[in-house]
């Protein structure tokens, strides 16, 4: 008998259909993967294998050790939550209870479903810690969810998850918040817990590879439908269904041209250092460096790529380069031979247009309140208000044709665009200024695939059309080695290794480098293989 | 100009202008559009005080002169009588003047203005309701009706005064506290503890022996203390807003900070304005009618719904002051709360029109 069976499931929200009559099992010790952009439904469904969704109608069966959830009452599902199947989710940071220890919040699981004193819960809280792999597991029950690390969060969930010996294991997404190394570690962590707990997980995931190394049989959702599921294997050897052909297809293709050698050099930076001041006490005061001895130039033309993993100085660096870090900065910076870094701020204003950002989160980077036109025109009507309203408009309006979208969105707010819309009006924002250099902060990390590579291919365009030098920050070495001529891989703030893209990412040379390179091809050895 | 491979999204609804979208989400909320409607049409009769409710005719024709009592104080010598004072149009003696041949008088539909004392009442004072006098009068013989309609207008102009000035300053506080952060914030806020601290009704009461009691003095006396509850507000949203990318955006657009606020964080910042509004306004009007109530307020002559409450604990056989009065209050505060509400609504974007 199946652990889960899944019997034409329906998920509505008031008019919304968004899980349409999906049908899959898991097998009890089975990993099973639901694969699918945002929006697919894949969350929902996971959800309602533990009736979490709020105010949602279902149609169907969840047959869970052959007992309906659909048909049980309240009281029982909060047996069956956290004792026979359990989740973990996402962002461990917002998942758990910042007022408590990690060590508080696994006990009061096993307190509430195992009836354990406090005492015994105690104990178990260190064995499940330490088994999760965190070092000092006794110390690091004590902490507090922020005093932890993102991935030894992520461990702390994991441990709070396994507290009962699930059954089943639900995990929404467990690695996207967290660096490439991490990542690998996590998964690893997961395959080896499962192995040895013998329990069934479904695994919630937009990440082709990882489910590829992880999974049994993976399923694959589009629009709230299940378009085809099969063996992991088999579904990667032959997929059948177009969509999932399609997905498999998404992954960012080179799609730039070399550039002269002679191209003029636009921006040079030697030996820039950004210093945070950290409070110590009362009145002393450490200096943190979040970059420190980096130099660097960039052509007309040219992408420069900078990698790292969280922390280690990427989007500072981009941010000091173009004057806009609230950091003491030192060294010096130049954007076309005149010396931004000494520059009144007042003088650099001007420059502004020549230099533009585009940022990872087009929800964050769009102000709610204002309208495309608002927001695309703004900076028009600051650095060319003699061009007047009619031409104003009209170049918005190509702007926003440039980057794909249409003239009858001019009226409409930020929040009425998906993801990829929202990031091409934050390019249409930039490059309407007709700018010489644009900075773009992980411009494709919050995105889905198929649409990253949408995305990429346009700043390609704009780039051969324009002759725009690109500063293109990413922890993601394939969307690296597709859009970059050169490259800067950080660590703690350093440079670590520079050169051309082709040389760094095919022989590195540092051992940071290998490792990140060895983390990325685990999670993504298609890529590495064409 | 269009090279990209990439089809132009076609949007699902035709476009409408963002003012009116924020109408047609107001109009949506039917309570608060049916209260609007009513409270701007009881406001505008209320500006119109004058020509509602005043003790002299609007106009009037005496001997073949066409006169306008309502614009010019007449003495009783025009209408024929002994003196040189200003005309009592209550007085019978003239009323019949008027009655006589071919004069005539076109009077406001109530006979009073707030301070007319009717010194030919056939009722001793209090009186009940009549057909001469609506809602009764008060102990001093004022209409009643008059009264509540000129102290409802005071009421809400002063309500919209001192949350107006409460909003500017509370809001002015705020951003520069929540945007500049750091040192500026630390400072400020210090100054914002120390004057919180202030007793304020004692310097309200001592401010008012000092002083001649006046509306003036009050709305500057509460709005010195009445904007620092939502500064703090919207100094959290700034310094919530100050961060988010849009405005690092705005600052690689190369905007300046002035225009950041204003452009960016503020708009984004209006939600605990909006939200408040509607009860900063509510208690406006209560601040002050609790004022008049304590006799802490305003002069005693002005029409007052403070002074028209404590007139009614003071006669509580006359239940009509204090009913009528408690009715105005409270459709007035009700009506409020629900524009406000329906406002809120209107001015959150993500909501379909």
């Amino acid at each position: 008998m199946s652990l889960l069976d899944i019997r034409n499931l329906s998920v509505r929200f008031g008019d919304a259909t968004v899980v349409d009559d999906i049908s899959f099992s898991i097998e009890p010790g089975e990993k099973f993967a639901l694969v699918g952009e945002s929006g697919s439904g894949k969350t929902v469904s996971a959800l309602s294998v533990l009736r979490l969704n709020q105010d949602a109608r279902y149609d169907g069966q969840i047959l869970f050790n052959g007992a309906d959830i659909l048909q049980k009452s309240e009281a029982a599902m909060r047996g069956v939550r956290g004792m026979d199947a359990a989740m973990i989710f996402q962002e461990p940071m917002t998942a758990l209870n910042p007022l408590f220890t990690i060590g508080n919040q696994i006990a009061e699981v096993l307190m509430l479903h195992e009836g354990l004193n406090a005492r015994a819960a105690a104990q178990r809280t260190v064995a499940l810690l330490e088994k999760t792999g965190i070092p000092e597991p006794a110390r690091r029950a004590l902490a507090y969810p922020h005093q932890l690390s993102g991935g030894q969060r992520q461990r702390a969930m994991i441990a709070m998850a396994l507290a009962c010996h699930p059954k089943l294991l639900i995990a929404d997404e467990p690695t996207t918040a967290l660096d490439v190394t991490i990542q690998v570690q996590i998964l690893e962590l997961l395959n080896q817990l499962q192995r040895d707990e013998n329990m069934a997980v479904l695994l919630i995931s937009h990440d082709l590879n990882l489910v590829r190394h992880f999974a049994d049989r993976v399923g694959v959702m589009e629009k709230g439908k299940l378009v085809e599921t099969a063996a992991t294997a088999a579904l990667f050897a032959a997929p059948q269904q177009a969509y999932t052909r399609k997905l498999l297809a998404s992954h960012p293709q080179r799609n730039v041209e070399e550039i002269a050698p002679d191209a003029p050099v636009l921006l040079t930076g030697a030996n820039v250092r950004c210093t945070f001041s950290i409070k110590q006490g009362w009145l002393r005061k450490k200096k943190f460096a979040a970059v420190d001895d980096v130099s660097l130039t960039l052509r007309k033309g040219e992408t420069l790529g900078i990698v790292g993993e969280s922390g280690s100085g990427k989007s500072t660096l981009g941010m000091a380069l173009l004057r806009l870090s609230t950091a003491t900065v030192e060294g010096d910076i130049r954007f076309d031979s005149q010396q931004v870094s000494t520059m009144s701020s007042a003088a650099v204003r001007p420059l502004r247009a020549r230099m533009q950002v585009v940022f990872q989160d087009p929800f964050a980077s769009l102000s709610p309140r204002r309208t495309v036109a608002q927001i695309v025109g703004e900076g028009l009507a600051l650095h060319q208000p003699q061009l007047g309203a009619a031409q104003q408009r009209a170049d918005v309006v190509a702007a926003l044709h440039e980057v794909g979208l249409s003239e009858d969105m001019l009226q409409r707010y930020p929040h009425e665009f998906s993801g990829g819309q929202r990031q091409r009006i934050a390019i249409a924002r930039a490059v309407v200024l007709k700018p010489d250099l644009l900075l773009l902060d992980e411009p494709t990390s919050a995105l889905d695939v198929t649409v990253q590579q949408q995305v990429l291919q346009l700043l390609a365009q704009l780039q051969r059309k324009h002759g725009l030098a690109y500063l293109f920050i990413s922890h993601d070495l394939a969307v690296i080695r597709a859009m970059a001529h050169q490259v800067l891989v950080m660590k703690d703030g350093r440079v670590v290794e520079s050169g051309a893209v082709a040389d760094v990412l095919q022989q590195p040379s540092h051992a940071y480098t290998q490792r990140l390179l060895a983390a990325a091809t685990y999670a993504a050895d298609n890529v590495t293989r064409q | 100009m269009s090279a990209t491979t990439l089809p132009p999204f076609s949007s699902p609804e035709p476009s409408i202008s963002p003012g009116r979208r924020i109408w047609l989400r107001f109009r949506q909320n039917r309570s608060g559009y049916a209260s609007l409607i009513i409270f701007l049409i009881l406001f505008v009769i209320s500006l119109g005080a004058e020509l509602v409710s005043n003790d002299k005719p609007l106009v009037a024709s005496y001997h073949g002169k066409i006169l306008f009592p309502i614009a010019h104080d007449y003495s009783e010598k025009t209408f024929g009588g002994d003196f040189e004072s200003p005309a009592d149009y209550l007085d019978p003696f003239i009323q019949d003047q008027f009655r006589k041949d071919g004069n005539w008088a076109v009077y406001p539909p109530n006979h009073y203005r707030f301070d007319t004392l009717n010194y030919f009442a056939k009722q001793p004072n209090p009186a009940p309701p009549s057909a001469e006098n609506w809602l009764g009068t008060d102990d001093r013989g004022r209409d009643v009706f008059a009264r509540l309609l000129y102290g409802f207008r005071i009421s809400i102009l002063f309500g919209l005064a001192l949350t107006a000035t409460g909003v500017v300053l509370g809001l002015l506080a705020g951003a520069v506290q929540g945007y500049f952060a750091g040192r500026t914030d630390l400072f400020m806020q210090r100054i914002l503890e120390i004057w919180g601290s202030m007793p304020e009704l004692y310097l309200l009461i001592i401010f008012s022996s000092i002083f001649e009691p006046s509306i003036g003095l009050l709305l500057v006396l509460l709005s010195l203390f009445g904007w620092m509850g939502l500064s703090d507000y919207v100094r959290a949203d700034f310094l919530r807003n100050r961060n988010l990318e849009y405005v690092q955006a705005a600052r690689a657009l190369g905007l300046s900070n002035l225009q950041i606020i204003w452009r960016h964080v503020l708009p984004n910042s209006l939600t605990p304005v909006v939200t408040f509004l509607p009860f900063r306004m509510s208690a406006s009007i209560l601040a002050l009618t609790s004022l008049d109530f304590l006799g802490l307020g305003v002069p005693p002559s002005t029409p007052s719904l403070g002074e028209l409450l404590a007139q009614g604990k003071n006669n509580l056989d006359a239940w009509w002051i204090a009913l009528s009065t408690f009715l105005v209050l409270t459709i007035t505060l009700l009506l409020l709360t629900n524009i406000g509400d329906a406002l809120r609504n209107a001015l959150d974007v993500r909501r379909k029109a």
